[in-house]
């Protein structure tokens, strides 16, 4: 290779479009090392404090696009402070800085503001895409300068994100010259829309491909909308109660017809059972559909819809489905790659939640089914092992018995010998998250199975310290590991310590470590920042004097080349 | 024990823990070491775990999600035989059907009658019906309230004339 040009060489590194792949390929030698960093655009960063933005602009100064990711993944269900960390306006500021020509930007559970929102929309010309997934920290008002500020903005897409919505009118902040949008994405917004900005928007808009809308956009808009984007592929109907005999409810209809690219659906996040007869006619066409937000839905008319989705490849929706419904779902969808199915009723009895018998239907309808997410209120072994003789195929596997230390509800036996018998099987299995009860054993089948294993979910699992060596000595992949009230102590945590150089990193609450194993730890990497979270006592750990006997309550612990962060709030202490 | 109407309502009252357990136990458990099961023979049958649903990041949701289930608000219209006009009340803000029942007298200005199982309201004109998540119109009353207030779509109060006898 070295007898070519350095832009010969460029030019195939083109077709060299994955992370790890560009990260090996720099690898090879200095020459290529230099050739690869010039030509970089896109750099994923798995840890926003793996690295500082000065480091990453030195190697890779044609940047174009910047995934970011910030809090670890258990800040989703409420166990990291607000404060912790995470913060986009010094990576913004930096950019900004550097005159990089950043074009998109990826976030995911980062603390986002306002003020890092206007500086991002005026600090780069050719801006194109922001995508916020489970982010916080912001308003409207910074949706409204993104709005005005870029011109040639594609995608403005919201997941998930906590918002402070002002009710303003950043809709209609878009210039009128502001044509280019393919993704609008904001069901996630609380407060009212300017449906006339919106439907304006939207005419204007001739790529838009991508549509999701709020709970405050009611049926008869939805229905304009239809008429003005036919070309839509994927679109989040927001609110949806109607009466079935109304002209908007006829006119949505009408235009639901005529819109023969849409391929995934979601929203009905305010919705009436009736409604779903209304898009039966695109069903066939659907490859996406998500109904996990529309609590309101009957099993039963879920049921009728799924019946005519043959082509679905992606699937989300609520235990009220049912183990009957996922029954229709295995003989009906064939081509389905992914499921998820959310707890409905999280207050009471779990009337018509899902069981095994739902999960074993589906391993047997679905020969390509590769990845799944499911909440249920009982499991077997036995269930367990015939899936995992269904599908061997699994990358993703994520059961959560909501409770989280029930046995196999037929033997009363820890569920090891199911999610044994799940990893043996799934030789390709990189993600998987544990659930019921369950000892060392099943820690054991995974260090010794689970070879492509990078991300574990651990939660009230375990006897002792044993439970996580084997997986630390076993799963050679593994890049996050996170554990929930597990009783594993200083033993495993410090048996290697070495092998957090190879993890991306490690979160440890309500388990067994103390102080002082966490201390000899830092004390041993200092590579790596090791970070209590302690709200309650505030450092008063340090004063106890308790020879840090005392058990810490959050551990995270993660690589990195930059040192100590320095905006760590008060309650975290980095050792 | 709660008895409306000739209604025990308890025994059809949806609660976490086994049936025929008397005690909830509220704590909010920040972690549950202390629960650890160590073997196979202790079977425990008799006190419910701690409400599962206390554990804090428990079961692993999104907030956004478990704000969805657990909706704080479900508004319903409220149609009247011979009203101009509909209304529109809050389910979750009564506990009860007596409550209910008030709340649609005062702001409709009519009485509904007595309940009984048999024969559903009697002794006054109006009947209280509202339409349920399959869209069948059910007479307020015959389902435990939880059941009711989770899958009450719209009310409609019905007046005499309108009544068939079937009901």
């Amino acid at each position: 290779m070295n007898y070519f040009p350095d832009e010969v060489i460029e030019h195939v590194f083109d077709f060299v479009t994955s992370h790890k792949d560009r990260n090996a390929i720099s690898l090879v030698c200095k020459s290529w090392y230099k050739i690869e960093r010039y030509s970089r655009q896109k750099v994923f960063i798995g840890n926003c404090y793996a690295i500082n933005p000065e480091r990453l602009l030195r190697r890779f100064p044609c940047l174009k696009s910047l995934t970011l990711k910030g809090k670890p993944h258990f800040a989703d269900f409420n166990l990291v402070p607000h404060e912790w960390g995470g913060f986009l306006l010094p990576w913004i500021e930096a950019l900004a800085r550097s005159r990089v020509g950043l074009e998109e930007l990826r976030l995911k559970r980062m603390v986002v503001t306002d003020e890092s929102l206007e500086l991002l929309s005026r600090s780069f010309v050719n801006f194109k895409s922001l995508v916020l997934v489970s982010c916080e920290g912001f308003t409207t008002d910074g949706l409204a300068s993104i709005a005005a500020n870029c011109r040639h903005l594609r995608d403005l897409d919201l997941q998930e994100n906590e918002i402070d919505d002002h009710r303003g009118q950043w809709l209609s902040c878009f210039p009128d010259t502001c044509t280019t949008l393919v993704t609008l994405n904001f069901a996630c917004l609380e407060g009212e829309t300017n449906l006339v900005a919106l439907e304006r928007l939207v005419a204007r808009s001739p790529n838009l491909k991508s549509l999701k809308l709020n709970r405050a956009v009611p049926l008869d808009a939805l229905a304009r909308l239809m008429v003005c984007a036919p070309q839509i592929v994927d679109l989040g109907v927001g609110s949806y109660e109607n009466d079935p005999d109304s002209e908007s409810y006829l006119k949505l209809k009408a235009a639901i017809k005529k819109c023969t690219s849409l391929r995934s659906l979601s929203g009905f996040l305010e919705a009436a059972p009736h409604c779903l007869s209304a898009f039966h006619p695109i069903c066939h066409n659907l490859t996406s559909l998500n109904l996990s937000y529309a609590a309101e839905i009957h099993g039963s008319h879920l049921i009728k819809l799924i019946q005519h989705c043959k082509k679905l490849q992606r699937l989300w929706i609520l235990d009220s489905i049912g183990d009957k419904g996922l029954e229709v779902v295995a003989s009906t969808c064939k081509e389905l790659q992914e499921l998820r199915v959310f707890p409905s009723d999280l207050l009471g009895g779990g009337n018509t939640a899902v069981t095994e018998e739902g999960l074993v239907a589906i391993s047997a309808g679905c020969p390509k089914l590769h990845s799944i997410l499911y909440f249920c209120q009982q499991m077997t072994n036995a269930a367990l092992v015939t899936v995992a003789k269904n599908c061997p195929n699994f990358i993703r596997f994520r059961l959560c018995i909501l409770d989280p230390t029930k046995p196999d509800h037929v033997t009363s036996q820890p569920l090891d010998e199911g999610f044994g018998a799940i990893v043996k099987a799934c030789k390709s299995l990189r993600r998987l998250s544990l659930s019921g009860l369950l000892t060392d054993q099943v820690f054991l089948y995974i260090g010794m199975y689970a070879n492509q294993l990078e991300m574990l979910s651990i939660a009230f699992a375990g006897d002792t310290d044993k439970g996580m060596l084997y997986v630390l000595n076993g799963c050679k992949k593994m890049k996050k590991l996170e554990i929930r009230d597990s009783p594993f102590g200083d033993t495993a945590l410090l048996a290697d310590v070495s092998k957090y150089k190879t993890m991306r990193s490690l979160w440890m609450s309500s388990c067994e470590v103390t102080l002082s194993g966490c201390k000899r730890l830092a004390q041993k990497a200092p590579w790596l920042n090791v970070e209590i979270i302690n709200e309650n006592d505030n450092n008063r750990m340090e004063e106890n004097g308790h020879e840090g006997r005392q058990k810490v309550d959050k551990l995270y612990l993660y690589r990195t080349v930059v040192g100590t962060r320095m905006d760590a709030p008060p309650f975290v202490w980095i050792l | 024990m709660e008895v409306i109407n000739g209604l025990n309502l308890k025994d059809t009252e949806l609660r976490l823990g086994l049936p025929g357990a008397q005690e909830e136990q509220q704590q909010e458990v920040s972690c549950v070491r202390s629960n650890k099961r160590k073997n196979n023979d202790s079977k425990e049958e008799s006190a419910p775990p701690p409400a599962k649903t206390q554990i804090v990041g428990w079961p692993p949701l999104r907030s956004n999600r478990k704000n969805n289930n657990n909706k704080n608000v479900s508004y319903v219209k409220v149609s009247m035989d011979g009203a101009p006009y509909l209304r529109k009340i809050d389910l979750k803000m009564y506990k009860n059907y007596p409550e209910l029942l008030k709340a649609l007298e005062n702001m409709f200005k009519f009485t509904v009658g007595e309940y009984s199982e048999r024969e559903g309201y009697k002794g006054s004109e109006f009947v209280p019906t509202y339409e349920d998540k399959d869209g069948d119109w059910m007479l307020v009353g015959d389902v435990p309230w939880d059941m009711f207030s989770s899958s009450c779509q719209k009310l409609r109060i019905m007046k005499g004339s309108e009544v068939p006898t079937s009901l």
